[in-house]
């Protein structure tokens, strides 16, 4: 099950080595993202698009807000 | 959606998936960096100075004068050990009270602002409002700095020129 965590934890994995996904659209993240995020737009998200990332650490998904 | 993602990332294999839930707007809002196109832009967070200083409840306005000598016309927030916003005392209460304790003269929850907010709406806020400094916190209410309406209004003039 997917942890919810915040802002200071994203920064503690962050420095350990976790991996930012933002999957809002591509134009949004292109304005702003948070350092190092690379962007998988939510309906992208597939075995394929994924593959970029590696399973063995953590993965941190993030969108705009907690809606 | 970041909940959404991150149940379709397990079921993708990965074994070990968080979601960042506040996400993006928390992150700049407590003026963190971001990558991209509009960090580039500066913003109240930008223009906000962070070497401010700052007293506690119980200090004596005496103190505090003497501490915000080198920047007469700021206000100095009052903050507690995390340093969230409890108060502010503004400048003139400061040059003309001596034996009282911030907490007796402290404007209690002061407007606060978060750094990501655009120049032009911060500036049109202080000139509306006849407000000298803004209060820019994190989400959490902890101190970032103060930004003068001069500093806000300059930057954003120079911005709207480029």
């Amino acid at each position: 099950m997917p942890t919810v965590i915040d802002r200071s934890r994203v920064r503690e994995m962050l420095e350990g080595g976790a991996q930012l996904v933002e999957v809002l659209s591509r134009a949004e993240y292109d304005e702003e993202h948070l350092p190092g995020a690379i962007s998988i737009p939510l309906r992208e998200l597939d075995r394929t698009t994924t593959s970029q990332l590696d399973k063995t650490r953590p993965v941190i998904s993030y969108c705009y807000d907690s809606q | 959606m970041g909940p959404r993602a991150a149940w379709r990332l397990e079921s993708l294999g990965f074994t070990s998936v968080f979601i960042y839930k506040p996400g993006k707007l928390d992150w700049v809002s407590a003026g963190l960096p971001v990558e991209g196109t509009a960090a580039r832009i500066p913003n109240l967070g930008t223009v906000a100075r962070r070497d401010v200083v700052t007293c506690r409840l119980s200090d004596q306005i005496s103190a505090v004068k003497a501490r915000i000598a080198f920047d007469p016309t700021g206000p100095c927030p009052v903050v507690n050990d995390q340093r969230i916003v409890l108060g502010l005392v503004r400048s003139d209460v400061i040059k003309e009270t001596g034996t009282n304790t911030a907490e007796e003269v402290m404007i209690a929850g002061p407007v606060t602002f978060r750094p990501n907010v655009a120049l032009e709406e911060i500036d049109r806020y202080l000139t509306d409002h006849k407000t000298r400094h803004a209060v820019v916190t994190t989400p959490e209410g902890q101190l970032i700095g103060l930004a003068s309406a001069e500093d806000v209004h300059r930057r954003h003039a120079d911005l709207a020129v480029s």
